[in-house]
């Protein structure tokens, strides 16, 4: 990644800054350029801004300082719900909530299936055939709730992906599998990186996630270090990343 | 027969039969969205908010409905106004919004000594105080719900389920939100006169949460909710003819009953759901001690 072409940079992060109180950043002044059809991995400890950094490049905050810039590399889709598929910690909704696993899944699409409450068939046809290349065949008539802790895991990453995006911006999508679960997880991410998708995710799971991943971005309110796992994740870095002495 | 069809030889009757019925299956709609957002309590602080509105502009001499919509309009834009900038839960701000409109509205009939015609059909709801202008105006009301409902459904379901997701697929969540308080707002204001603004509340929130109850699937809830609200309408309406009670308490009675029927109904289905042992596929009444296990 030392040697990015400009025309490549699919985002860019320059000295971005952001906090909830004013004196307080959780972010400091980040600069980072991400390539298209990277795949990387945000590690840090709890607090270290990593989920703060995801919402900063959804949109979901402004930042304080900084510019955040996305390139549109497919012309016919400019439209920012259509270039992100972001999917948040699954904790942050009511699993209770009275909906089929399609319906869910369609909500990435509420724009794009016309204007009638119901799913029209060209998207329930695109649901199905998410739902089958992510091995959750036949769930599409299931309540949410019913589903296994690998399972919400994996309609989170359904809903983010139902509209075909460009950058794939996942919150700890891992946390909480067990190594099987987690594996064909991190493989479904790869095999769509190797698609050519940009995926950037957050972890704190050093030996089940971070050093199977590309790229590491080591995050502690700024860039502590970045590069490939092999050369990013020594002890001095991981001492300094996470506070340790 | 006759007698039972008595009530139905009555202009008034019929007329508020249909409000009644209108109402009910407006409310069961809406409360099932209210219900799912954990804010059970905007319909009772809307309903009283709007009170407010209704008595300040009988006072002015204005016409009532305009009014209560402008007060219960200006209070939904203040409640999404403070929730969006500053750090106060909703419930809080809706109370002291919602319940300060009552207040104005209390404050304004003491110390204007006003004699506020129809002030007890507004609180507690008369069949006798339904008129022409009523129907008119809870048909488009309904009208309004409906088709609100119909296009703005995902958005809706969107923002409930997961607002800031919501937010980077670009639905403007906090239009949603002003739009249905606006929404509800225009349905308290036609349901004054038939339930009243201070039993509403229930005839908003009882028919959801029975229908929340019986079942998981989103369109059956809405479509349960709605019919709960329709028969607790007309039972509540047809019942207030007889015993002479007030409508609006009365139809929230039978909305109280169906939820403690609903409440019997899960308790049930609790206990005698269908589970498998091995290939065996059977349903009766057991305990469980652990997940997925349960004691014979």
């Amino acid at each position: 990644m030392d040697e990015i072409k400009p025309s490549e940079i699919i985002l860019t992060l320059k000295n971005v800054s952001f906090g909830y109180n004013y004196h307080l950043p959780v972010i400091d002044g980040i600069t980072l350029y991400i390539p298209k059809g990277s795949f990387i991995g945000l590690l840090g400890p709890s607090g270290a801004g990593k989920s703060t950094l995801l919402k900063l490049i959804v949109g979901l905050y402004k930042p304080w300082d900084g510019i955040i810039k996305i390139k549109h590399f497919n012309n016919k889709k400019n439209k920012k719900s259509t270039i992100i598929g972001y999917s948040p910690q699954v904790e942050s909704i009511e699993w209770d909530f009275p909906i089929t696993v399609k319906e869910f899944v369609s909500l990435g699409l509420w724009n794009q299936s016309g204007f009638f409450p119901w799913i029209n068939k060209t998207s329930s046809i695109e649901i199905d055939h998410l739902l089958h290349t992510l091995g959750m065949d036949g769930y599409g008539t299931r309540h949410i709730k019913e589903l296994s802790g690998g399972e919400q895991k994996r309609i989170f990453l359904a809903r983010a992906l139902i509209h075909n995006p460009e950058i794939l911006v996942l919150d700890e999508p891992t946390s909480g599998l067990d190594k099987s679960n987690r594996e064909n997880f991190l493989q479904i991410l790869s095999d769509l990186n190797m698609k050519g998708m940009t995926i950037i995710m957050t972890t704190h799971d050093i030996d089940g996630v971070a050093k199977k991943l590309p790229w590491i971005v080591c995050l502690n309110k700024n860039i502590i270090s970045q590069g490939e796992p092999s050369s990013t994740l020594s002890d001095n870095i991981l001492y300094r990343t996470y506070d340790l002495k | 027969m006759d007698f039972l069809l008595q009530p139905f030889h009555y202009e008034f009757f019929n007329r508020a039969i249909i409000v009644s019925i209108l109402v009910g299956g407006t409310c069961g709609l809406l409360g099932v969205y209210i219900v799912l957002r954990g804010m059970s309590y905007i319909g009772h602080g809307m309903s009283h908010a709007v009170f407010g509105g209704a008595i300040g502009s009988y006072i002015l001499g204005l016409n009532l409905y305009v009014g209560a919509a402008i007060w219960g309009i200006l209070s939904a834009l203040i409640i999404t106004e403070i929730n969006k900038r500053y750090k106060i839960k909703a419930d809080a701000v809706i109370g002291v919004v919602t319940t300060a409109g009552f207040a104005i509205g209390i404050f304004l009939m003491n110390t204007t000594q006003s004699p506020v015609r129809n002030f007890e059909a507004l609180l507690f709801g008369n069949i006798l105080s339904v008129n022409d202008l009523d129907l008119v105006f809870i048909t488009f009301v309904s009208i309004v719900t409906i088709t609100f409902i119909f296009f703005f459904q995902k958005r809706l379901l969107f923002t409930i389920l997961d607002t800031d997701t919501a937010q980077v697929y670009r639905v403007n969540t906090n239009r949603v939100d002003l739009l249905f308080s606006i929404v509800l707002a225009i349905v308290v204001i036609a349901a004054m006169n038939s339930i009243g603004v201070t039993l509403l509340a229930v005839a908003i929130i009882a028919p959801a949460i029975s229908a929340r109850l019986i079942t998981n699937n989103f369109l059956n809830i809405m479509i349960l909710s709605a019919v709960i609200g329709i028969i607790s309408a007309f039972l509540g309406m047809y019942c207030s003819f007889y015993v002479d009670s007030p409508s609006g308490a009365t139809i929230v009675l039978f909305a109280t009953a169906s939820f403690i029927i609903a409440i019997a109904y899960s308790h049930i289905k609790k206990s005698y759901h269908m589970h498998f042992h091995g290939d065996n596929r059977h349903s009766h009444p057991h305990s469980h001690i652990e997940e997925h296990r349960h004691e014979h």
